[in-house]
């Protein structure tokens, strides 16, 4: 009978051990990639090569999702304020949101779908082909190889990205809303400069990096931990995305917080 | 073996278990200086535990590992990297990196310690590919593009192309054809002969053995049982060394389905 209350009770400490300890060992690596970032040899090339992957080739997928949310911003928000007569507040909510909120959130989203996943398989696979440990004997070190310019340009790419998905997002709200909902073109885009303030496009660029940090840092940990052939490649995989993607969400409501609450 | 001169690397109660399995179970060898040595023993025996433990990829649990007389389980990390920096390495499976063509491969460890401009890296690994019988023109493919006794022979270059003081050859001639087997051989045995090395490699190939080794070792139940001189491999007078030479089915030996 005891065993009833007490294993699940010890499954949950033991699952609780475990999450401690993965979050104690992903802080480390944090910190040792962070510090391969100021200590010489750097691999420029490398880390030009992963920037260019992030924030070039993820141009597209971003581009297309802050057009149509703009698009649906506007189209909603309409609808919603028309109700009160407010049809003007459209410009407005659909510039904060996109700013503040969205154009961060959804382009890391995106970036964590396509580039976490690439890391943790990149490394995963050169994990469990000993090709990390092939590193090692030729004289370079993986975490300053592999892993600091990755999460590098991770986190540095993110910001440009959304910076470009702000302004398609309220170009994309700018079309629905001149071309579709009758607004004047050159209201519109007033009453949106006029409501922009510089610490929205500020805080949605900083919550960028964070986001790029994590989806840098969980893509290539998950990958460096793999184990267990291509079914723990898979998996790091997997992890990779849900992980960044989990922490990408908790840290968002944590970081308007910290810029915006009272 | 020469006695009383400092072996090269030094085993001593080596100790490793993965969980409750213990692979190597106090390890004691020798491996002289300037000499080839092979380790023999069955299939999962620990033979590869051993040499990544000596490279410090594995940590072993229990036991010293001493290089020139040195003590590397205790040496400061920066000491230990001068000492890795000396050493090559052939991986059982290859382990190449496949984001680079074959020379980068080929001369990683010489860029990645700036010895050498890349454009000069070019023809070294040129150089290095031919002593395994490839042509210069591989240097341009990617790993993937190349079969697998290919891929065996550019690790195998890569593994030398930094003129290591001491080579490790995890399996240095499976995969490959009779022929081409020789001729890794005899490049084995030049690298220790001209270049002075000292090699330590671990094979299932008895003729290979004798003619890449001068003394052999035997691992059985994570332990060295017998060490002897490569050519008498087959009539040591040991039981177990000559039933894993000869390939006998019956004998002291048993195959173990699960340890
Ligand atoms: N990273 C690891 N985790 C868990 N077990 C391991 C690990 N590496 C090796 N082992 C186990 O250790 C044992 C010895 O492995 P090792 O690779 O040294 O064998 P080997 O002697 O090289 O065999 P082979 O001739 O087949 O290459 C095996 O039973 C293997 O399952
Ligand atoms: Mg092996």
């Amino acid at each position: 009978m005891a065993s009833l209350v007490l294993d699940p009770l010890a499954a949950l400490g033991r699952a609780a051990i475990g999450a401690c300890r993965a979050t104690g060992a992903v802080g480390l690596f944090a910190l040792e990639a962070v510090s391969h970032w100021v200590r010489p040899p750097f691999y420029g090339r490398l880390f030009w090569g992963a920037f260019v992957e992030i924030a070039w080739f993820s141009l597209p997928v971003v581009a297309l999702t802050a057009v149509f949310t703009g698009m649906v911003l506007a189209l909603q928000s309409y609808t919603g304020f028309a109700r009160f007569n407010a049809q003007s507040a459209v410009a407005s909510v659909v510039v904060i949101s996109l700013t503040r909120e969205l154009g961060p959130v959804l382009a890391a989203l995106m970036v964590a779908g396509r580039i976490g996943a690439a890391f943790a398989a990149e490394i995963g696979t050169m994990r469990v082909t000993d090709q990390i440990d092939a590193l090692t004997t030729l004289s370079t070190d993986p975490m300053k190889y592999l892993v600091a310019p990755r999460v590098l340009a991770a986190t540095l790419a993110l910001p440009l990205l959304v910076l470009v998905a702000d302004v398609l997002g309220v170009m994309g709200g700018w079309l629905i809303a001149t071309f579709k909902l009758g607004f004047v073109s050159a209201a519109y885009l007033k009453s949106t400069a006029d409501f922009l303030q510089t610490m929205d496009v500020v805080s949605g660029l900083a919550k960028a990096g964070v986001f790029g940090f994590v989806i840098g840092l969980m893509g290539t940990w998950c990958g460096y931990t793999s184990r267990g052939g291509a079914r723990g490649v898979g998996g790091a995989t997997t992890l990779a995305v849900v992980a960044s993607s989990i922490l990408i969400l908790a840290l968002d409501y944590a970081l308007t917080e910290a810029f915006f609450a009272q | 073996m020469m006695h009383g001169a400092l072996p090269k690397i030094r085993l001593r109660g080596l100790r490793k278990a993965f969980g409750a399995k213990k692979v190597l179970d106090g390890v004691d060898l020798d491996v002289p200086a300037g000499q080839g040595t092979v380790i023999l023993g069955g299939s999962g025996s620990g033979k590869s535990v051993t040499i990544k433990c000596i490279l410090g990829l594995v940590e072993p649990d229990a036991g010293e590992i001493e290089i020139d007389g040195r003590d590397v389980l205790r040496m400061p990390r920066r000491e230990r990297q001068e000492m890795a920096d000396r050493i090559g390495m052939l991986f059982q499976n290859g382990a190449l990196f496949d984001s680079l063509p074959v020379w980068e491969n080929v001369c990683f460890k010489l860029l990645a310690q700036n010895r050498i401009t890349r454009a000069a890296a070019r023809d070294r690994a040129a150089e290095v590919l031919e002593q395994v019988g490839l042509a210069a023109s591989v240097g341009d493919l990617s790993p993937a593009e190349l079969s697998g006794g290919m891929q065996k022979r550019v690790a195998l270059a890569r593994a030398v192309a930094a003129r290591p003081e001491i080579v490790f050859f995890d399996e240095p001639t499976t995969g490959l054809d009779p022929i081409m087997g020789s001729v890794i051989d005899g490049l084995i045995a030049d690298v220790v002969k001209r270049l002075g090395a000292t090699a330590l490699s671990i094979t299932h190939d008895i003729a290979s053995a004798r003619r890449i080794a001068d003394t052999a070792a035997m691992i059985h139940r994570g332990r060295i049982v017998w060490t002897g001189p490569a050519a008498s491999l087959g009539q040591t007078g040991n039981a177990m060394v000559d039933q894993f030479a000869r390939g006998e089915r019956e004998g002291p030996i048993q195959m173990e389905l699960r340890r």
